[in-house]
C-alpha cells in the first residue's frame, strides 16, 4: 500500500500549498484591519507592529454599520426563501414531466444570469419606485431572483433526477396525496440538494454589489455599499474597509459551517 | 416523447418572480436603445440607430476584445485548476468538511471587498505583489502598466472564483460510484485513462454548468476592475460590463441600452454554442469497429 | 481458467479500519473449493457476507486471515487484475465516452495488444453475446440489459480470464429482460466453459443457474452442493426454509427411545434404530420434511396425525394444501384430482426416509 500513501502525500501537498496560496489575501485583510492607518501607509509589514481593535470597535459602534449588517442579512435570507420557494417546484417539473419548450426553457432560464447589472441600474430603480418597494429588502430580495432562480432551478434539477421517479409513483399509487408524498418522501431525499443550493444562493446574494446598490438608498443599505463609502476625499481608510471585510465573511463562514454536513452529503450524493 | 404540459403550473411561481425581475427590466432596456435620451429632453425614437453607432464605435469593439481575452484566459485556467483541486481534495473524514468550508470563504467576499483587498495588495509602495516581485527585479506597477494591470485583474478572478469550479467538480467527484475505479483497475488502465474515461467523462455535466457559469459572470466583471484600477491604465481594464455602466452613467441610455443587448446577444448565442458543443463533445468518441 | 479454493478465510471489516477490540466478522471461517469451470451461485439473504465473499475471491478485498488459491497457486496478496479476474457489478460499469467495441477493446488495449488481434477479438465476444449490431453505439446509451453483456464482454474479452464474478448483475434489469439475460449469461459460461460465480439472494436464480450453489447464512457457510443436494438433504434448517417452494416444514418436536416424535399435541412413530441414533444427541429437535414429502389424506391413514385444512391453492399442476395441527400450519402437496377443501379434516403422515432431524439449526439426521 505504500505506492498509494505516496501519491496521497503528493495530492495533499498541492492541497495544501493551494490553500495557502488562497488564504494570503484573507491573511491579509486580517492583518491590515489590525494596523494603526499610519502603519498600514508607512510600508509592508507581515505582522502588525502594533496591535489595535480601533476599526472594528468603530464599526460595532456605529448604527450605520450594524444596520447595514442587518439589512444585508434579511434580503439575503429573504432572497433565499422566495428562490427555494418558487425554484423547487420548477425544478420538480423539469425533473419529472417532458413538457413542450422544456429544453429551451431550460437554456433561457440560464440565460437570465448572463445580463449585465449595469445596465438594469436605471430601470430598476425605476420599477422599484413604480412597485413603492424602493429601498426595501424585498426589493433587493427581488432583484436578486433574477440570477439566483435559474441557477437554483439547475441546481435542484440535477439533484431530482439522481432520485428515481419510480419512488414518487410508488407513492401515488399507495395513496398518497401530493403535498404529503412531497412533504413525507421526496423532501428528506432532496434536502441535501436544497442544501447545496441555498448556499449558492445566499453567497450571490451576499457578495451582490450592483443591484444592492439600485434598489437601496438608506433604510435597506446592505453592507455592500456601505464599504464603498470607505473610499473618500480623504484616502482609502484600508484600515476600516479591511475590519468591514472581515466581518463581511463572518456571517457567512457561519452558515457554510451548519450546511457543511448538506452540503457534503449533498456533494457526495447528486450530480450538482 | 409524450408531453405533460401540466408541468408549466409548477413553473408559475418562479415565472412570475422572473417576469417581474427579468422580463420587465429588460423590456425597459430595449426601450432605452430605440431611444436617443438625452438628459433633461424627451426621448426620441431613432429606430436602431443607437445599435449602428455602437457596432461603429471603436471604444465599444475595444472593449469587447478585451472582455474575450480576458474571459477565454480565465476559463483556460480556472477549469483544469478547478478540477485538479476537486480531485486532490479528501473524499471522505473530516478533511472533506474542513475543505468545503475554506473553498466556500473565497465566494463569500462580496466583490468590492475583493477589489479593495488586492488593490492593497497592488499598491506600488505597500502592496505585497510590488514587494515580492522586486525580489526579483520587476518593477511592478498596476495602476501605469498596461500589462501588470490586466494581469492582476486576471489573478484576481482566479483567486476569486476557482474554488467555484472546484467545488461544483467535486460535487461531480464524489458522486462516481467506486465500482468504476475497480472495474477501470481490473481492465488495466493507467492513471491517465482513469481520468479521461472514468473521471472526465462523468464530470461533464457539472464541467458544462461550471464552463457557462464562469463564462456568463466573466462578462458582468465590474466592481472588481472598478476598484482595482478604475478600468485603467487607459483603458486597458476596462470589458464589457464597466463599459456599459459609465455609458449609462453618464446618461447615453440609448447607445448604453443598445451596447448592452448586442453584448447580450453575444454572450447567449457563444454560450448556447458551447453549449451544444460541451453537450455533443461527451457522448459516444468512436472508436474504428 | 482456474480452480478456485478458499482456506480459513475471515474476514473483517473492523480490522480493516483499524478497529482491534471485539471485531465483527463479515465472513468467517470459510472453507471451500470451487472446480474450473463449474457455475457456482453464492446465495444468501442481505448481509450474509457473500459479497463480501466474492471480493475476496476477486482480490478486491484482501482478508484478514485465511489463504486464496487459484490452482494451486497462493493468490491472497495479488490484485484482481493480476489474478485475471472478471467483474460484473450490480449496476452496469460500462464507460460512456466509448462506444461499445472501445469498451470490450478496453482490457486488450491497456495490455498493449495489437490492433488486428484486438478487432478478432472483440468480435468474436460481441458474436457469442449477440451484440454484434450494438459495436458502434456509444455505451452510454443503451439500455441497462445490454450494459451488463457490454460489462460481461470486457470481462472474457481476455484470453486468460481466470473466472468471472458477477455480484446480482440483474439487480437493476427490468424483469422482462432478466430472463434473457441469465439464459445468456448461462449459455456463455456453458460454451466458453469458465469459472462463473454468481451472487444473488434470490434462490430460484441460483438453482436454475448454478451447478455448485454455497448457501451462506450471518458470514458463515451453510452448505456448498449441487441444487439437487440442498433440495433433498439440506444441511441447515436456514436452507430448508429457503429453498424449495414453499419452504421445508419445520416442526419443534421431542423424541423417547420408543420412537415417538411428539409435537403441538400430537404425536407419530419413527423406528427405534432411528430414535436410538437422535437421542445420542438429546432428545428435542425441530424436523423438517418438505410439502412434497407429506402424505395428505382425507382418511385416517396409519401413523399419521390430524390436522384441519385452512387453505387450499391450486396451482394447476397440484394442489397446496395447508393444514392446522394445533397451532401450527403443515404445508403438503396434494394430487389435482384429490378433492379436499376447506374446514376439512385431512390426515398427514411423515415417512421416515424423507424427515429431517435438526438441532441447533443444524442437520443432525
Amino acid at each position: 500500500m505504500r505506492r498509494d500513501q505516496k501519491k496521497l502525500q503528493k495530492r495533499y501537498i498541492f492541497l495544501i500549498v493551494y490553500f495557502i496560496l488562497l488564504f494570503i489575501p484573507i491573511y491579509w485583510m486580517l492583518i491590515t484591519s489590525l494596523k494603526y492607518d499610519t502603519e498600514i501607509l508607512s510600508g509592508l509589514t507581515i505582522f502588525p507592529k502594533e496591535l489595535t481593535f480601533k476599526n472594528y470597535v468603530e464599526i460595532f459602534t456605529s448604527s450605520t454599520w450594524m444596520n447595514s449588517f442587518r439589512n444585508s442579512l434579511t434580503y439575503v435570507f429573504l432572497n433565499v426563501i422566495i428562490v427555494l420557494v418558487v425554484a423547487i417546484p420548477g425544478a420538480y417539473a423539469f425533473s419529472r414531466y417532458n413538457f413542450l419548450g422544456d429544453k429551451h426553457l431550460f437554456f433561457w432560464l440560464l440565460t437570465n444570469r448572463m445580463a449585465p447589472a449595469a445596465i438594469f441600474i436605471v430601470p430598476f430603480t425605476e420599477l422599484f419606485f413604480t412597485l413603492g418597494i424602493h429601498d426595501t429588502h424585498l426589493a433587493v430580495a427581488l432583484g436578486h431572483s433574477l440570477f439566483n432562480i435559474p441557477l437554483a432551478i439547475w441546481i435542484l434539477e440535477g439533484f431530482m433526477s439522481g432520485i428515481p421517479k419510480e419512488i414518487d409513483e410508488t407513492a401515488f399509487v399507495d395513496g398518497y396525496s401530493f403535498p404529503h408524498f412531497f412533504r413525507k418522501i421526496f423532501f428528506p431525499l432532496v434536502a441535501p440538494g436544497i442544501g447545496v443550493t441555498a448556499f449558492f444562493s445566499f453567497t450571490f446574494s451576499w457578495v451582490e454589489l450592483i443591484i444592492a446598490k439600485a434598489a437601496t438608498i438608506t433604510e435597506a443599505k446592505p453592507v455592500v455599499v456601505t464599504l464603498t463609502v470607505g473610499i473618500g476625499a480623504e484616502g482609502v481608510k484600508w484600515g476600516l474597509l479591511a475590519a468591514a471585510g472581515v466581518l463581511t465573511i463572518i456571517p457567512g463562514a457561519i452558515v457554510v459551517y451548519f450546511v457543511r454536513n448538506y452540503m457534503a452529503k449533498g456533494f457526495a450524493l447528486g450530480r450538482v | 416523447m409524450k408531453y405533460d404540459n401540466r408541468a408549466w403550473l409548477f413553473l408559475v411561481p418562479a415565472l412570475a418572480v422572473m417576469a417581474l425581475s427579468a422580463f420587465i427590466p429588460l423590456m425597459t432596456v430595449v426601450n432605452y436603445s430605440l431611444h436617443y435620451i438625452f438628459s433633461g429632453s424627451i426621448p426620441e425614437f431613432v429606430g436602431f440607430a443607437n445599435f449602428v453607432d455602437v457596432m461603429r464605435d471603436s471604444a465599444f469593439r475595444g472593449a469587447l476584445g478585451r472582455q474575450l481575452l480576458f474571459s477565454v484566459s480565465i476559463l483556460a485556467v480556472e477549469i483544469p485548476l478547478g478540477i485538479a483541486i476537486a480531485l486532490s481534495m479528501p473524499k471522505k473524514g473530516i478533511g472533506v468538511a474542513i475543505s468545503l468550508v475554506l473553498l466556500g470563504i473565497p465566494l463569500l467576499i462580496p466583490y468590492n471587498v475583493v477589489g479593495i483587498v488586492w488593490r492593497l495588495f497592488s499598491q506600488s509602495d505597500i502592496g505585497l505583489i510590488a514587494e515580492v516581485l522586486s525580489w526579483v527585479g520587476y518593477e511592478y506597477n498596476v495602476s501605469l502598466d498596461p500589462v501588470d494591470a490586466p494581469v492582476t485583474l486576471f489573478l484576481l478572478d482566479v483567486w476569486h472564483w476557482t474554488p467555484l469550479v472546484a467545488l461544483l467538480s467535486y460535487a461531480g467527484y464524489l458522486a462516481i460510484p467506486d465500482a468504476f475505479y475497480r472495474a477501470a483497475e481490473i481492465d488495466g488502465a493507467s492513471r491517465w485513462k482513469v481520468f479521461r474515461f472514468v473521471i472526465l467523462p462523468k464530470l461533464r455535466p457539472v464541467l458544462v454548468l461550471a464552463f457557462l457559469l464562469r463564462f456568463m459572470d466573466s462578462f458582468k466583471i465590474y466592481a472588481e476592475p472598478l476598484l482595482l484600477t478604475g478600468g485603467g491604465p487607459g483603458n486597458t481594464t476596462t470589458f464589457m460590463s464597466l463599459f456599459v455602466a459609465r455609458k449609462a452613467q453618464s446618461y447615453e441610455l440609448g447607445y448604453a441600452g443598445a451596447a448592452s443587448l448586442i453584448y447580450l446577444f453575444i454572450v447567449i448565442v457563444m454560450s448556447y454554442i458551447f453549449f451544444q458543443l460541451l453537450n455533443k463533445l461527451g457522448s459516444g468518441e468512436s472508436q474504428k469497429a | 481458467m482456474a480452480t478456485i479454493q478458499l482456506i480459513d478465510v475471515w474476514h473483517s471489516y473492523d480490522l480493516e479500519e483499524g478497529k482491534t477490540k471485539d471485531p465483527q466478522y463479515a465472513v468467517e471461517n470459510i472453507n471451500v473449493t470451487y472446480e474450473n469451470g463449474l457455475a457456482v451461485a453464492l446465495l444468501g439473504p442481505s448481509g450474509c457476507g457473500k459479497t463480501t465473499l466474492l471480493k475476496i475471491i476477486s482480490g478486491l478485498t484482501t482478508p484478514s486471515k485465511g489463504r486464496v488459491l487459484f490452482d494451486g497457486k497462493d493468490v491472497t496478496e495479488l490484485s484482481a487484475k493480476e489474478r485475471h479476474i472478471a467483474q460484473v457489478f450490480q449496476f452496469p460499469v460500462v464507460y460512456d465516452s466509448m462506444n461499445v467495441y472501445g469498451n470490450i477493446a478496453f482490457p486488450l488495449a491497456n495490455d498493449g495488444v495489437d490492433s488486428d488481434t484486438i478487432r478478432k477479438r472483440v468480435y468474436e465476444v460481441a458474436e457469442i453475446l449477440e451484440i454484434t449490431s450494438l459495436l458502434k453505439v456509444p455505451a452510454g446509451k443503451l439500455n441497462p440489459a445490454d450494459k451488463q453483456k457490454v460489462s460481461l464482454g470486457r470481462g472474457i474479452v481476455r484470453p486468460d480470464t481466470a473466472a468471472v464474478l458477477l455480484d446480482e448483475p440483474l439487480t437493476v434489469i427490468d424483469p422482462k429482460a432478466q430472463w434473457g439475460l441469465r439464459r445468456k449469461l448461462k449459455q456463455v459460461q456453458e460454451e466458453l466453459d469458465f469459472t462463473m460465480i454468481y451472487v444473488t439472494h434470490d434462490q430460484h436464480e441460483a438453482l436454475t443457474f448454478a451447478e455448485q450453489v454455497t448457501v451462506m447464512q450471518v458470514g458463515k457457510i451453510d452448505q456448498t452442493g449441487s441444487p439437487k443436494e440442498l433440495h433433498e438433504n439440506p444441511e441447515s434448517m436456514f436452507i430448508g426454509y429457503f429453498i424449495g417452494s414453499p419452504g421445508m416444514n419445520m416442526m419443534e418436536s421431542s423424541v423417547d427411545e420408543e420412537g415417538t416424535v411428539k409435537f403441538n399435541g400430537t404425536s407419530f412413530k419413527i423406528s427405534k434404530k432411528l430414535a436410538a441414533q437422535l437421542l445420542e444427541h438429546g432428545n428435542e429437535f425441530t424436523f423438517g420434511i418438505r410439502p412434497e414429502y407429506v402424505q395428505l389424506s382425507p382418511e385416517k391413514t396409519k401413523n399419521a396425525v390430524s390436522g384441519v385444512v385452512k387453505l387450499v391453492e391450486d396451482t394447476g399442476a397440484y394442489k397446496i394444501v395447508t393444514a392446522t395441527v394445533d397451532t401450527l400450519d403443515v404445508k403438503s402437496r396434494a394430487p389435482e384430482d384429490m378433492s379436499i377443501s376447506e374446514g376439512d379434516t385431512a390426515w398427514l403422515s411423515f415417512p421416515e426416509e424423507e424427515v429431517k432431524f435438526y438441532k441447533d439449526g443444524k442437520k443432525v439426521i
